[in-house]
C-alpha cells in the first residue's frame, strides 16, 4: 500500500517534471536562470553555494537516469558527450565566474587582481610543462577508461530507403536542428551559423571597451557577457540538450520521462503573419499580388532590421552608439537583432501559433 | 650505468644541455628541443595558472594529436568505397582485426575536442584575450572551429551506418536551402538562363558537397578525403599560425 503511494507520488513528480520540460517553460526557465545567475553571480558562485546547487543538480541527474525511458536516451553513445558537456560547462562558468566575482570585489576595494603580478616571470620548465604533462597523462586516461566502458556505435549498415525516426544530425548540430522548429533551413541552416561565424569573428573589433582584458570580470564588460552567455548557454547548449534528449520521432516533444511513441501526433496549427493582418484585423481576402500580400510581414522585419536600430541608438544603446561609432554599431546591432529574432519568432510560435513572418513560398522566401 | 649512457655521444647528441636542474639547463631544455620551443622560456606566473586558462588549449591540441595518432592508425584498415566501408569497420569492432581502443578512442576524443575547443573558446572570451593584441588570434581560432567541427561532421560519415548516412543526410540537406546557391534556396530560382534554371538538384550547392543528389558512393569518397587529409592539413597550418602569434602578442594575455 505504502508502496503503492509512493509510486504514484513520483508519477506526479515525474509528469509535472514532464511538462516543465516542453519547450515553452524550458527555454524560459533557461533564461530566467541564466538571468538570476548572472544578477547574482556573486552569490551563486560562493563554493558552498556552488557545491550545493551542482551537486543537487548532479543528484537529480543520476535520480532521473533511474527512470528507464531517460536512461535509454541519455546512454545512447553518442549522446554521453552531451552529459559530458553539460557538467563541465557548468563546472567552468562556476570556475569562471567565481574568479570575476572575486576580482570585481578586489577592483571595489582597489586591491590587486588574481592574476597580478604581470612582471613575475616562471621557467617553462618545470612549471608550464609538468602542469602539461600532467593535465596530458589525466586527459589520457579519461580517454582510456571511456573507450573500455563505451563502445563507439555501429548501427545497420547505410540504405538510403529507410530512414530512421527521428533522423538527427551530429549532437554538436542539434541545436540548428532544434531552430529548424521555428525557422526555414535557409534561416536555420545556413544564415544563423554563417552568423554565428561572422559574429564571433566581428566581436573583438567591435568590442571597444579596453577593460576586462586578461582577466576573470564580468561587472566590467557585463553587457557583453550576458549577451555571448546567453548565445553560447541558451541558444546553443540548451537547444543541443533539448533537440538530443526532448525530441522524438517525427521531431515531436517528449518529456524526459516519456516513452518515444513513433505514433504521438501534435496539433499542427500553422498561422500566417498575413492571415492576422489581412483575415482577422481587416476581415477581407488576402490580396493576390505577393507584394502587397506579403506587405504587413515586410513591414514588421523591415521595421525589426532597419527602424529598431535607429531607436536603439537613440534610447538605450545610445552611449555604446557613442562609443563605438557608427559603422561598429551597425554590424553589431544588426548580428544581435538577428540573435534576438529567434526568442521572438519563439515566442510568437508558443503563443499564436505564428508559422512565417513573411511568406513568399513562391520563390522559397519565408522568415 | 646511466652515467655511461649520459656521458656517451649517442645521448650527447640528442641532448645538447645537461639535466635541467638549474636556471640555465632549464632555459637549455626548452630553447634546443623543436616541440618545447613553442613555449618561450619563461612565462608570466599569472598565465599559466591552471584557473586561468583551464589548459583547454593544450587539451584541445592534445586531442588533436591524438586523433591524428588514432585516425592514420584506423586508415590502415579502412577503405573509403560502399561495398567495404561498413564491413571494415565491423571487423575492427568484431575484432577480426585487432585494433584495441582505437576506434573508440578515435571517436571519443573528437567529441572530447569538440567540447573542449567551445571550451577553451569560452575561456579566451571570458578573460576578455580576444581584446587588442590578440584580435587576429581570436578569428585565427574561430577558423579553427569551424574546421573542428567540420572534420568531426566528415568524419560521422565514414563508418557508413544508417546513424552516418542519415545524419549526413539530415546536416547536407540544408546545403540545398542556400540562398542563390541552393536549388530550394530563395532567390535561386532567378537563376536562369535562356529559360534554363541555373541552379537544380543535379548544380546546387548541395550537390557539389556531396558530389550527388544524395549520400552516396561519391560522398563517401568526398568526406573521406577532406576527413584524412585536406581538412587536417589546413588545421594543423592554422594550429601553427595560432601558436606563433600566442607569443608573437605577447603570450597568454594578463592584466595590463
Ligand atoms: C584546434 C583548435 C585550437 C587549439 C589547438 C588552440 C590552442 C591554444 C593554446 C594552447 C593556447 C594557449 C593558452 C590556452 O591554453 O588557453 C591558445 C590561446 C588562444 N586561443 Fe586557441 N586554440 C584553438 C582554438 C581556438 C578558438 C576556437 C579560439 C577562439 C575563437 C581561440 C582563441 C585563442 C586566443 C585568442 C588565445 C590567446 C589567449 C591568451 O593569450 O590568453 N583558439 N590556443
Amino acid at each position: 500500500m505504502d508502496y503503492l503511494l509512493a509510486e504514484s507520488g513520483i508519477d506526479r513528480i515525474k509528469h509535472a517534471i514532464n511538462v516543465i520540460c516542453e519547450p515553452a517553460p524550458f527555454f524560459v526557465l533557461s533564461c530566467v536562470a541564466l538571468g538570476v545567475f548572472l544578477i547574482g553571480y556573486r552569490f551563486w558562485t560562493k563554493p558552498v553555494v556552488a557545491a550545493i546547487f551542482g551537486g543537487g543538480a548532479v543528484l537529480f541527474y543520476a535520480l532521473s537516469a533511474l527512470d528507464p525511458n531517460f536512461f535509454l536516451i541519455i546512454a545512447k553513445p553518442d549522446n554521453v558527450p552531451i552529459s559530458i558537456m553539460m557538467l563541465l560547462v557548468g563546472f567552468f562558468t562556476w570556475l569562471a565566474f567565481r574568479q570575476a566575482a572575486i576580482n570585481d570585489e578586489r577592483l571595489e576595494k582597489g586591491e590587486p587582481l588574481l592574476e597580478a603580478g604581470a612582471d613575475d616571470k616562471v621557467l617553462v620548465w618545470p612549471d608550464l610543462v609538468y602542469t602539461e604533462f600532467i593535465a596530458l597523462i589525466l586527459c589520457t586516461a579519461f580517454l582510456i577508461v571511456w573507450a573500455i566502458y563505451l563502445r563507439a556505435p555501429l548501427e545497420q549498415p547505410a540504405d538510403p530507403s529507410v530512414a530512421p525516426n527521428p533522423a538527427k544530425a551530429p549532437w554538436y548540430f542539434l541545436g540548428l536542428q532544434e531552430l529548424l522548429v521555428y525557422f526555414d533551413p535557409w534561416i536555420a541552416g545556413v544564415l544563423l551559423p554563417g552568423l554565428i561565424i561572422l559574429g564571433l569573428v566581428a566581436l573583438p573589433y567591435i568590442d571597444k571597451n579596453p577593460r576586462g582584458n586578461g582577466y576573470y570580470t564580468f561587472k566590467e564588460r557585463w553587457f557583453v557577457i550576458t549577451t555571448y552567455m546567453f548565445g553560447w548557454v541558451v541558444l546553443w547548449v540548451v537547444l543541443i540538450v533539448f533537440g538530443t534528449f526532448l525530441r522524438g520521432p517525427n521531431w515531436i516533444f517528449f518529456g524526459p520521462y516519456e516513452f518515444w511513441d513513433a505514433h504521438k501526433l501534435a496539433a499542427l496549427l500553422n498561422i500566417q503573419f498575413r492571415d492576422i493582418f489581412w483575415i482577422k484585423a481587416l476581415g477581407r481576402g488576402l490580396p493576390g499580388h505577393w507584394l502587397v500580400r506579403e506587405a504587413p510581414g515586410l513591414a514588421f522585419i523591415g521595421f525589426w532590421f532597419t527602424g529598431l536600430p535607429f531607436l536603439l541608438a537613440w534610447t538605450v544603446m545610445r552611449k555604446i552608439y557613442r562609443q563605438i561609432g557608427f559603422i561598429r554599431y551597425v554590424i553589431a546591432v544588426q548580428l544581435l537583432l538577428w540573435m534576438f529574432l529567434v526568442p521572438l519568432k519563439m515566442a510568437f510560435r508558443w503563443t499564436i501559433n505564428l508559422q512565417y513572418f513573411v511568406a513568399i513560398t513562391e520563390f522559397f522566401f519565408n522568415i | 650505468m646511466i652515467k655511461w649512457i649520459r656521458e656517451g655521444q649517442v645521448w650527447n647528441s640528442i641532448f645538447r644541455h645537461g639535466i635541467p636542474r638549474d636556471r640555465r639547463t632549464r632555459a637549455m631544455a626548452v630553447l634546443s628541443n623543436v616541440f618545447l620551443h613553442l613555449h618561450p622560456v619563461a612565462v608570466r606566473k599569472s598565465g599559466i595558472r591552471l584557473s586561468f586558462t583551464w589548459c583547454m588549449g593544450g587539451l584541445t591540441f592534445f586531442l588533436f594529436l591524438v586523433e591524428i595518432v588514432t585516425g592514420v592508425l584506423l586508415m590502415f584498415y579502412y577503405r573509403p568505397v560502399v561495398e567495404y566501408a561498413y564491413n571494415d569497420i565491423q571487423a575492427m569492432r568484431s575484432g577480426v582485426v585487432s585494433m584495441g581502443l582505437l576506434r573508440e578512442i578515435h571517436r571519443w576524443a573528437a567529441h572530447a575536442m569538440i567540447i573542449a575547443i567551445w571550451l577553451h573558446m569560452l575561456r579566451v572570451f571570458l578573460t576578455g584575450s580576444y581584446k587588442p593584441p590578440r584580435e587576429f588570434n581570436w578569428t585565427v581560432g574561430v577558423i579553427l572551429l569551424v574546421l573542428t567541427m567540420l572534420l568531426s561532421f566528415t568524419g560521422y560519415l565514414l563508418p557508413w551506418d544508417q546513424l552516418a548516412m542519415w545524419a549526413i543526410t539530415v546536416g547536407s540537406n540544408m546545403a540545398r536551402a542556400t540562398p542563390l546557391a541552393g536549388h530550394e534556396g530563395p532567390g535561386a530560382s532567378f537563376l536562369v538562363i535562356d529559360g534554363v534554371p541555373l541552379i537544380h538538384a543535379g548544380s546546387d550547392a548541395r550537390f557539389q558537397l556531396l558530389a550527388g543528389t544524395f549520400v552516396g558512393p561519391n560522398a563517401l569518397l568526398r568526406f573521406y578525403v577532406l576527413h584524412c587529409v585536406f581538412i587536417p592539413v589546413v588545421v594543423t597550418v592554422l594550429i601553427a599560425v595560432h601558436f606563433w602569434r600566442i607569443r608573437k602578442d605577447g603570450g597568454i594575455s594578463g592584466p595590463l
